[in-house]
């Protein structure tokens, strides 16, 4: 598998760590982008995130700021205008 | 879906309809065993889903097992109308007296099934309707309350059959309305349905279609005649193509991307949906296009089963550019189909906007598609273009310009093959 | 003014809570006027809503909750359940049953389609998008969101007829870039048995003074072209009709299907040729691309005044 073309995602490592929040954005994502690992942490789905239908469900579901959605085709991120952290 | 002879015999009898001793073998030794457990001159029919049998020398006559074997051999050898024989049947050679027809239908105007009966069988219904119209009955009847005898009876002594033929063939028509709605066909029909000379009715020979869309609960049936889900019967085998598309298309539940037919051509297609892949396939052809194939794209599919159905057209030796086109979506998205077919083209190692001739998806999401092509530097258009300029556009690009060629022999190869459907 | 809805048009939406109906009911209550989706069915999930319509388990259900009849259902249950939920709503008084579902076996539309007959309502459909107002109401997923739906579809003087959901918008489309309305769009489905024909819809639009000329969308198989031609013949039809005809290179592949169920060509009759000569014999303009339409419209417009 190659690496995904035209969607990332970011996620804070404060919510990456929260077991809680990981289920919950493992549930809400309609396209399997998001995970939780054996010990309930949580993983991105690298050959999911091309899948993604852009639908922020992820980002309404996490304290504001700390996912964040990136569509490598145009460089735009949502929720729009978030900033681009680690580059 | 279409029935073998053999298959449709089966069923026939199956639903109360006497037929004639007979087996199916798909070996000369196998017919030889037939033939000598029923004892008598028999007949060899190919079993083959193409029409013509008759005429190209798939049905002989035998008076001995040896006969029978011999006759066996040939006929499983013999391509008819482009296909080879499943088998053969080894049919009781009958006494016939006289031979009537009876058949079921759809009428999709009145929306209701009809029966047909004719005392003049054996020859193609069609055919007497058209010379001997007062030797054909017909009669529509309820799918909502069971189909009752004095139906059949009424029908049949319209033509003026009376007497005991009218009592033995009353319960055999009834009997055919019934399977045909049970049974989910499409067409139902015994012809000839013979008279022996013993005064017995028999089905000579059986035809049955069954409708696609029932054959999730017909399973049962299917099983006990031992047909494969894999089976399309379609007028001809799906090629390795057509199966590697309906493989792309239950990846996952999500949206529609197959329907895969084979075609000879360069341009490789991936359009959509049901009405717009119609008005693409003739768009392409009708600039002078020689479409590598065509496919349907609909109800919203993953990225990956548009990327799978791009790999698959891309991959198709010959084809030299894909076009991607849609009627305006609504449900499907245009930025989704983008990003599968995009993809494809890079896994491949292929320059998407070489390889990609033209993309014509206006609808849901077009804004969104439109800046990912912008971005890979495909050729794109909206609403404003028409499906049949789009289909130019890409005509030329694959033709340089050689647009309003002669349009494609090799279109005419592949479907030269595929025989007539009409008499068996 | 419209045919078969209008903005009063009550209906309610059976199998509510799948994932396409949600949309569905979204689109509906976003476009136009705001449809007046009453209720909507999906047995067990009583008391729940979507987009704020409630969720009964049962149609008689819905028609108490609304304290009076129910015109319309659009029905998007799973083929195998399709009969049962047309056959409940046409029991409880709705007259208009638009059938989204794909691949219901003919014997169980033929069924639906004798029932509605009894109960003197319509069927449209099944696989079907539905039929759309323009900037008034649409009833079923014709022209996707609120917001694309009012790209294609413009209130006007032209009635348009689909066998392909799809390509009623596409034609709408390219009437509405035109400067043609549309009075009334319906997609009447792709299957060999359907609800309403093109002939069945003829009088409808022919007692609707808003409506001045048809469009229709037509592919080969079935009998229905024959029909609309015969209809138009006998009834000395006030208004014009322009075809388009899909898949003729079908011709050549008689047995292969393509397309909608109903697209298989099974004997002379049903090709695209035959099709294409008999309604030019009963005056029907067969367009060779979706483009020419308009004009050919306007054309006939103009010349009837
Ligand atoms: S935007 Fe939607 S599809 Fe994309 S990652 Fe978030 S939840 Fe998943």
């Amino acid at each position: 598998m190659t690496d995904a073309l035209f969607i990332d995602v970011e996620v804070d490592a404060s919510v990456a760590q929260d077991r809680e929040l990981a289920a919950k954005l493992t549930e809400v994502c309609p396209v399997d982008i998001f995970a939780q690992s054996d010990d309930g942490a949580l993983e991105i789905v690298q050959e999911n995130l091309d899948e993604c239908v852009l639908c922020e469900l992820c980002i309404n579901a996490a304290p504001p700021g700390t996912v964040k959605v990136i569509k490598l085709y145009s460089g735009e991120t949502l929720p729009a205008g978030a900033a681009v952290a680690g580059g | 879906m279409r029935f073998f002879e053999y298959e449709s015999r089966a069923i026939v009898a199956k639903a109360g309809i006497p037929i004639t001793k007979q087996g199916f073998a798909k070996t000369p030794e196998e017919a030889r065993r037939i033939a000598e457990q029923i004892g008598g001159p028999v007949v060899i029919k190919s079993q083959v889903l193409s029409g013509g049998r008759m005429k190209a020398g798939g049905v002989k006559f035998a008076d001995t097992p040896d006969e029978a074997a011999g006759h066996a051999e040939r006929i499983l050898e013999l391509e008819i109308g482009g296909h080879m024989p499943r088998g053969v049947l080894v049919d009781d050679r009958a006494d016939v007296k006289h031979e009537y027809y009876a058949g079921v239908v759809w009428d999709g105007i009145r929306k209701l099934p009809v029966i047909l009966f004719s005392d003049m069988g054996g020859i193609d219904i069609e055919e007497v309707a058209e010379n001997h119209p007062d030797h054909v009955a017909r009669a529509h009847f309820s799918t909502l309350r069971p189909f009752s005898d004095w139906q059949a009876k009424q029908l049949i002594s319209s033509l003026g059959v009376t007497g005991s033929a009218l009592n033995r063939l009353t319960p055999i028509l009834a009997r055919l309305a019934r399977l045909f709605l049970s049974y989910d066909m499409t067409l139902a029909e015994i012809n000839p349905l013979g008279e022996l000379t013993d005064g017995a009715f028999v089905a000579l020979d059986a035809h049955m279609d069954m409708e696609n869309e029932a054959r999730p609960r017909q399973k049962e049936l299917l099983h006990e005649l031992g047909v494969g889900d894999e089976e399309t019967r379609q007028a001809r085998e799906p090629t390795p193509f057509e199966l590697a598309g309906e493989q792309v298309d239950a990846m996952d539940h999500r949206g529609v991307a197959g329907n895969v037919t084979e075609f000879d051509g360069n341009l490789g297609l991936v359009i959509g949906a049901g009405g717009g892949s119609l008005t693409l396939f003739d768009a392409v052809r009708a600039q002078g296009g020689k479409p590598a194939n065509y496919c349907e794209i609909g109800g919203n599919p993953s990225v990956r089963k548009a990327c799978g159905l791009a790999k698959l057209v891309l991959q198709k030796p010959g084809v030299e550019r894909i076009a991607v086109m849609m009627s305006i979506v609504s449900n499907t998205r245009v930025d989704i189909v983008a990003r599968g077919v995009i993809k494809a083209c890079v896994e491949l190692g292929h320059d998407p906007a070489e390889k990609i001739a033209i993309f014509r998806i206006p609808g849901a999401w077009e804004e969104e598609g439109f800046k990912i092509l912008e971005r890979y530097g495909i050729e794109y258009a909206d609403r404003s273009v028409s499906l049949h300029e789009a289909a130019r556009r890409a005509v030329e690009k694959i033709q340089g310009g050689n647009g309003a060629g002669a349009e494609g022999d090799q279109f005419r190869q592949t479907t030269a093959e595929i025989g007539s459907e009409t008499d068996v | 003014m419209s045919i078969l809805i209008d903005a009063d048009t009550t209906f309610i939406v059976q199998g509510i809570t799948g994932r396409e109906a949600v949309n569905l009911v979204k689109e509906c209550l976003d476009y136009g006027a705001g449809a007046k989706i009453v209720g909507g069915v999906t047995p067990g999930r009583k008391g729940r809503d979507v987009h704020g319509v409630p969720v009964f388990d049962t149609v008689a259900q819905c028609v108490e909750h609304h304290r009076g009849p129910i015109d319309g259902s659009v029905v998007t249950v799973p083929p195998a359940f399709t009969k049962d939920a047309v056959f409940e709503a046409l029991q409880n008084g709705i007259k208009l049953v638009v059938i989204v579902t794909e691949r219901i076996p003919r014997g169980d539309v033929a069924q639906m389609v004798e029932l509605a007959a009894e109960r003197e309502a319509r069927i449209i459909g099944p696989n079907c998008l539905g039929v759309i107002v323009p900037d008034v109401i649409k009833m079923g997923g014709i022209g996707g969101p609120a917001r694309d739906a009012a790209k294609s579809y413009t209130p006007g003087t032209v009635g348009v007829i689909s066998r392909s959901g799809g390509m009623t918008t596409e034609m709408s489309s390219t009437l509405t870039a035109a400067g043609l309305g549309q009075s009334t769009a319906v997609s009447i489905g792709g299957d060999a048995i359907i609800g309403s024909s093109y002939a069945e819809l003829m009088p409808l639009f022919e007692a609707d003074p808003q409506t001045e000329a048809i469009v229709i969308y037509t592919e080969p198989g079935g009998r229905m072209e024959a029909e609309l031609a015969r209809y138009v013949t006998e009834n000395d039809s006030r208004l014009p009709i322009v075809a388009f005809m899909a898949g003729r290179f079908m011709d050549e592949m008689p047995g292969m299907s393509f397309g909608h169920a109903g697209t298989i060509v099974e004997g002379k009759e049903d090709t695209a040729t035959e099709k294409i000569a008999r309604l030019a014999q009963a005056g029907i303009v067969v367009a060779e691309e979706i483009s020419v339409i308009p004009d050919i419209v306007k054309d006939k417009l103009g010349a009837r005044v």
